[in-house]
């Protein structure tokens, strides 16, 4: 089992063009996140969510602090952290297949095993026909299945899902929702979900990690096993009416909005 | 019930056309061009007809027409219409190849890598305000007057669109394109080639596009200076003899030329780079 740590990172950023002067975005971090394990982190906009991902990608370097995994530092991004993106990423000169391979492609797997290997990742995301699709033909749910099919291509050992499904409309977004954490499962890889909902959240995640902003600093971690009352068989309506999902969504939210009122006096 | 459907109707197919919303692309302004080109017809035929202006200067639009005919088939000093024009698109196209070859690495370069940037900028800015013909009298001093110098002089002005374009384009592509083939392991030069060139094309052609047309002004001024075939060579040779109706033939027919070039350009954007209008 591999961890991937963020031990009291950092992350500041210069303010305009003034080096000397920097801005605070994170404070003192500390995350695990096992190959077992589900962690979604909710916080509001400015709250550090974004960056959070990009350090543990390696898209950022930290301004003090470690990010490991195994114990051994990153030095940048790598194919053991694969990333899904909001806006999908995906390359509109290849088709949704060669979109997948891509992965494959760097790593210098040969053209047949690669298409093979593509259309297997295509249908475990029920898109089995859409291979010869161009990008733009498919809808932004499609897309966003490409995408976690391209992540999961590069076989990594954690999934860094940066609101992948914030643009979606509720109905897809729901039911993506029920896919992801599918996909989760079946695959053995640690997930790193940012998003902005908190019921998002509380279904997919075994861990709900609370960034409060100004810097952005961990609040709250907090287990949870919703999704796997969902994957065990229980009905969402279920869930969503027991008491302890209650709770903890009135928890929840009660942590981001003591939050807002504290910025706002 | 009834009624509604009869007054909805007749308006819903209205609201589904392909162009409704883009003010003067439904109607377009094809037929106002055509009418234009007619009345300038029109009035070059009744000044010629009137003896407004000395068939010398003006000959008619038939004379003219007559010209090309004539040049087409008998040709004109030692060579027949297909042949200059053959000896120009030959210098064009070899000129376009050579720096597509230099231009894009060199926009690569500009655009990536610091020091690309530190050597290459000066050198580009020095050139691109240019005059093309301002540099083609050292060009021949330099290496003669063979169409070595006309290719050389034609590729230093193609090549300032091409190389700022390439760079253009490598600085447009989306940082996420970038980070999502790092974070599936992408080195940097399988980054450049898989990501960062695909991402640059568009704008490539599109300075593809624009050289064209400033290598083909440039190629016809090349001509008139030193030459022995060429569209640009015959005006020039016509013009000495006062033979305006074959001057007058050359420019038409370079500008349909250029017309043409760019139709074919606008064509290998939309058969490359199907997706550029959907991003």
């Amino acid at each position: 089992m591999s961890v991937l740590s963020l031990q009291s990172v950092s992350l500041a950023f210069p303010v305009d063009r003034d080096i000397s002067q920097t801005r605070l975005v994170l404070d003192g971090i500390t995350l695990h996140l096992a190959s077992d394990e589900f962690i979604a982190v909710i916080g509001r906009s400015g709250s550090g969510k974004t960056s959070l991902l990009n350090l543990a990608a390696g898209f950022l370097k930290p301004t003090s602090g470690r990010v490991s995994v195994d114990g051994v530092d990153i030095a940048g991004p790598g194919a053991d952290r694969a990333v899904v993106f909001q806006d999908d990423a995906l390359y509109p000169w290849l088709n949704a297949r060669d979109n997948v391979a891509f992965p494959l492609k760097l790593r210098g797997i040969a053209k047949g095993e690669r298409r093979l290997r593509a259309d297997d990742l295509l249908a475990k995301v029920g898109l089995d026909n859409a291979g010869a699709k161009n990008i733009w033909e498919l809808s932004g749910g499609m897309r966003q299945r490409v995408g976690i099919a391209r992540a999961l291509a590069s076989d990594p050992r954690f999934l860094l899902l940066d609101e992948p499904l914030g643009a979606l409309d509720a109905l897809t977004r729901a039911r993506l929702q029920q896919f992801l954490l599918k996909v989760w499962s079946d695959s053995k890889t640690g997930a790193l979900l940012i998003t902005h909902s908190i019921e998002e959240a509380m279904l997919l995640a075994t861990r709900v990690v609370v960034l409060a902003p100004n810097p952005g600093r961990i609040v709250a971690d907090i287990p949870a096993s919703f999704g796997r009352q969902l994957l065990s068989g229980k009905s969402l309506q279920e869930i969503k009416d027991s008491p302890e999902y209650r709770r903890l969504h009135d928890g929840l939210t009660g942590l981001i909005h003591a939050d807002a009122q504290e910025d706002a006096a | 019930m009834t009624i509604e459907v009869g007054i909805i109707a007749p308006t819903a197919p209205v609201e589904i056309q392909p162009d409704a919303g883009k003010p003067g692309r439904g109607r377009g302004t094809l037929p106002i061009s055509l009418v234009t080109i007619a009345v300038i017809i029109a009035a070059w035929s009744l000044a010629s007809v009137y003896g407004v202006v000395s068939p010398l200067f003006l000959p008619s639009p038939l004379i003219v027409l007559k010209a090309i005919y004539n040049v087409a088939v008998n040709g004109f000093v030692d060579s027949t219409l297909a042949q200059h024009t053959f000896a120009s698109l030959l210098r064009i196209f070899a000129a376009l190849a050579a720096s597509i070859v230099i231009g894009i690495p060199a926009g690569l370069a500009i655009g990536t890598s610091r020091i690309g940037k530190g050597i290459l900028d000066p050198i580009v800015e020095f050139l691109r305000p240019l005059p093309p013909l301002a540099y083609l009298p050292l060009i021949i001093i330099w290496i003669g007057i063979g169409e070595a110098s006309k290719i050389t002089v034609i590729s230093l002005a193609m090549l300032p669109p091409i190389i700022l374009s390439t760079a253009a384009g490598v600085k447009s592509a989306p940082a996420d394109f970038v980070n999502a083939a790092r974070s599936f392991g992408a080195s940097r030069l399988q980054v450049l080639l898989y990501v960062i060139l695909p991402s640059a094309i568009p704008s490539i052609l599109t300075g593809t596009r624009i050289a064209l047309g400033a290598g083909w002004s440039t190629l016809v001024a090349a001509e008139l200076v030193a030459a022995s075939r060429g569209l640009g060579f015959m005006i020039q040779s016509a013009a000495q003899f006062l033979v305006t109706d074959i001057v007058i033939a050359g420019i038409i027919v370079i500008a349909a030329i250029a017309f043409l070039l760019e139709i074919l350009a606008r064509l290998l954007e939309r058969w490359f780079v199907p997706w550029a209008a959907h991003r």
